[in-house]
């Protein structure tokens, strides 16, 4: 019978401590009064700092197992349910720092939306305990009951403006439509774990390598990776399961939307990569052709969709899709043909560059809410850099960096994916990424045109918090220096890139 | 003489399937729930199968989780849906349409 | 002991749990959808005890049957039905829907029928009287941690179902 050791708690202790201060959160919400709920947000930013610090003494590990000389392997913790490396180590600190930023954006927000409450910010901890589930699972119960963790507790947040129309209606659809995939996802589990008799990854890896061996019937696997694959893209909103996204981020309080649009999207991506690098590696040639088609068809929609959008927060719903068909080519070119760790590199990078400039995306756009003006139509943009010219160049700075201009950090991410498109030789899907780039441009520029070109329709002054400018500084400054001075950051991705050296991984991406 | 697990798993496939089929067509917001519960209820038949097909217990207890899954999702699928009921009055899906789809 | 799994039963249990199945889809009133529901919810149960699993039987008939059920019907005396069963049944692309489901129902029929010797048949020999025991060494010794993570997923729902439901929070 195994017991449980200090190790095991250890590489929790992150986990831990978020539902700790979560729960704090939670019970401290019932003491404060109207005005002052303000500390709630410090309860939540500090369990953030604490669990950064545990994140840290993880990472910690690993350099003191690279001290000893010893080639770096992944930390199991009960029962090998849960598999801290540094893969995981990087997510979660992206997860930390996208829900910090988002609560820094959110005070002023709630203030003035009305529905200040501590709930909120314990919700927030608890989805980023689900997203750590996600990235640090090597089972499929606790990914999915990860997911789920996550999922539920996005459904009440987007929700969270209760006498808002737009808001409920959006929280009804994303949870219809995600517990629906929910569903179809869970079926695919269960043809998975039909075909191994386990709920580990590995062991999964190794049937499916002996299911997909020369001679055997592959209807069964084709349809498990089919159904655990449809599920997964609806997570990660890619067309054609992209349906919910722009309603889920139009009616969302706008500093979720941000939320979401980022770690939510990041944890999905963490859970889709150990999905189909540790269980479904073995089926390569099955995914890749259905990777290659889902993703020019998610540029395809995204793009041509974005561009004719009247609504500031559905067009950066169109563009985050947009961005999901980026980001899957890095997945193409990192498993098609000959494995390269380029893509993944990739993939890594733009998520980490993107958690900043669309985050910073929507800071501004919520600190254009004020009493009676709600601010997501393109039209509430109008004038912008009159009334707030430092707002105003920094959604430039950003704008500019989501259509992937240098040197600003979003080339970055465009940049290594493209390079292992080539590298891996997909020429025809570069160039029409490439295409797509310039089609987004329009739409970006449209937005830069209402700041700088228009006049203002209102005349209402827009005033913005500590806690907003500090988000957007961060945001800010994360985009320029990394796009500037990347140096540290690459060598962060290539750190946690070192999950190649687990054996499963190993031979797909060496 | 027993049942080869197949016919099981034929079973759940049929459910499934009903549960796609009538989360897609029905327009009643709480029976597009229930068509949720059923497709949930195949995943579920289809673990329990397996885990006799392999004789091991992991796939009875991803059924408790799914269980899990299933419960909080209907709790806060039914708050909400009071929360929609009370700023509208209609429980067709096709009314909730302030959003564009 | 002698194996309880006769075809008869299996028939019998898939009969009633496809037939509820479709009435769920087929009833205008949602209370009769949910009484439907029910019964396959029941049906199942039947075919996990079949299946060798008491215990998730008898947790599939407490929690689903039990709870989620009541909760199903509560919300919906809660929210008037009668103004709910004169609206719209079906969308206006229903035949689109049905056609491509039939596709897919046919589809994963046709997977299992072709792959029966992916899936060897094999006697089942759980220990039924240790199921109990066996199931809570495995979720407190092997899935603690989703065991934890599933309390916690709970526990938000609870939050969001008081957040969205309550007038005043």
């Amino acid at each position: 019978m195994p017991g449980f050791h200090r190790g095991d708690y250890l590489l929790a202790l992150p986990m831990m401590l978020l539902t700790l201060f979560a729960l704090g959160v939670l019970l401290i919400d019932l003491l404060l009064d109207r005005s002052s709920k303000v500390i709630n947000a410090w309860a939540a930013f500090a369990g953030l700092a604490f669990s950064a610090a545990a994140v840290h003494n993880i990472q910690r590990a690993f350099a003191d197992q690279a001290a000893r000389g010893e080639p770096s392997s992944p930390f199991f913790a009960f029962s090998g349910t849960l598999m801290v490396d540094r893969f995981a180590v990087f997510f979660f600190y992206l997860f930390l720092a996208a829900a910090a930023i988002t609560i820094l954006m959110s005070v002023r927000y709630l203030e003035v939306e009305d529905e200040h409450h501590g709930e909120y910010y314990a919700l927030i901890l608890f989805s980023v305990v689900g997203m750590m589930c996600m990235a640090a699972g090597n089972d499929l119960i606790l990914l999915f009951i990860g997911l789920e963790l996550m999922a539920v507790s996005t459904y009440i947040l987007v929700g969270f403006l209760r006498r808002d129309r737009r808001s409920n209606e959006a929280a009804l659809k994303y949870l219809l439509l995600g517990a629906f995939s929910s569903g179809i996802f869970a079926y695919g589990l269960s043809l998975l774990y039909g075909l191994a008799g386990s709920t580990n990854l590995q062991q999964i890896s190794m049937a499916l390598g002996n299911a997909m061996a020369p001679g055997k019937a592959r209807v069964v696997p084709a349809v498990a990776l089919v159904t655990t694959a449809a599920g997964l893209f609806f997570k990660i909103a890619a067309v054609p399961f992209h349906q919910w996204a722009p309603d889920a981020y139009e009616g969302a309080p706008t500093s979720i939307t941000g939320f979401m649009s980022v770690a939510g999207k990041a944890s999905a991506w963490a859970l889709l990569l150990r999905i189909f690098l540790f269980a479904l590696g073995p089926m390569r040639p099955l995914y890749v052709p259905i990777l290659v088609f889902v993703a020019i068809a998610t540029m395809t929609g995204g793009n041509l969709a974005a561009l004719t959008q009247s609504n500031v927060k559905r067009l950066f719903a169109y563009s985050s899709i947009a961005h999901v068909g980026y980001i899957m080519l890095g997945l193409i070119a990192g498993t098609a043909f000959l494995p390269n760790p380029d893509g993944i590199r990739g993939i890594l990078v733009y998520l980490l560059v993107y958690t900043f400039m669309n985050l910073g995306v929507f800071g501004v756009i919520a600190s254009l809410r004020r009493r009676d003006i709600i601010g997501d139509e393109l039209d509430d943009l109008n004038g912008l850099f009159f009334k707030a010219p430092t707002e105003a160049v920094l959604m430039l700075t950003f704008l500019l960096s989501l259509a992937g201009i240098p040197p600003l950090a979003g080339f970055y991410g465009k940049y290594f994916i493209f390079l292992a498109l080539i590298e891996s030789g997909h020429y025809a899907l570069a160039t029409l990424a490439v295409i797509y780039v310039a089609v987004s441009a329009y739409y970006y520029l449209r937005v830069a045109n209402a700041m700088f070109m228009r006049t203002a329709g209102d005349r209402v002054p827009v005033t913005i918090s500590p806690g907003m400018w500090a988000g957007l500084a961060i945001t800010g400054a994360a985009t320029v220096v990394i796009g500037i001075y990347p140096e540290p950051f690459l060598r962060m991705v290539n750190w946690s890139m070192h999950v190649a050296q687990n054996p499963t991984v190993a031979q797909l991406l060496r | 003489m027993t049942v080869p697990l197949s016919y099981y798993l034929v079973l759940s496939a049929i459910l499934f399937s009903l549960g796609v089929l009538a989360f897609v067509v029905k327009r009643n917001i709480i029976t597009v729930f229930m068509s949720i519960e059923l497709m949930l209820n195949a995943v579920n038949l289809s673990f329990v199968s397996f885990a006799a097909h392999w004789h091991r217990l992991s796939g009875q207890i991803f059924v408790f989780f799914v269980m899990v899954v299933a419960a909080a999702e209907a709790a806060v699928g039914l708050a909400i849906i009071i929360a929609v009921f009370r700023t509208r009055e209609t429980l067709n899906i096709d009314r909730v349409n302030l959003l564009k789809l | 002991m002698t194996p309880v799994a006769t075809p008869f039963f299996f028939y019998f249990l898939s009969a009633i749990a496809l037939l509820s199945g479709l009435a769920v889809i087929t009833q205008k009133n949602p209370v009769h959808s949910a009484l439907a529901l029910i019964m396959t919810l029941l049906s199942l149960a039947g075919l996990y005890l079949m299946l060798y699993a008491p215990f998730v039987a008898g947790v599939q008939i407490i929690l689903y049957a039990g709870g989620i059920m009541v909760l199903f019907l509560f919300v919906i005396m809660l929210v008037s039905i009668e103004k709910s069963s004169r609206e719209y049944q079906f969308n206006h692309q229903w035949h689109v829907a049905a056609l491509a489901t039939a596709v897919l129902g046919g589809l994963l029929i046709y997977v299992y029928v072709r792959g029966r010797g992916i899936f060897p048949n094999r006697e089942a020999v759980l220990p039924e009287t240790l199921n109990t025991q066996q199931v809570s060494l495995h979720l407190f010794n092997d899935y603690l941690l989703p065991f934890e993570i599933a309390s916690l997923l709970l526990l938000v729902a609870i939050v969001g179902a008081v957040v969205m439901a309550k007038k005043r929070i």
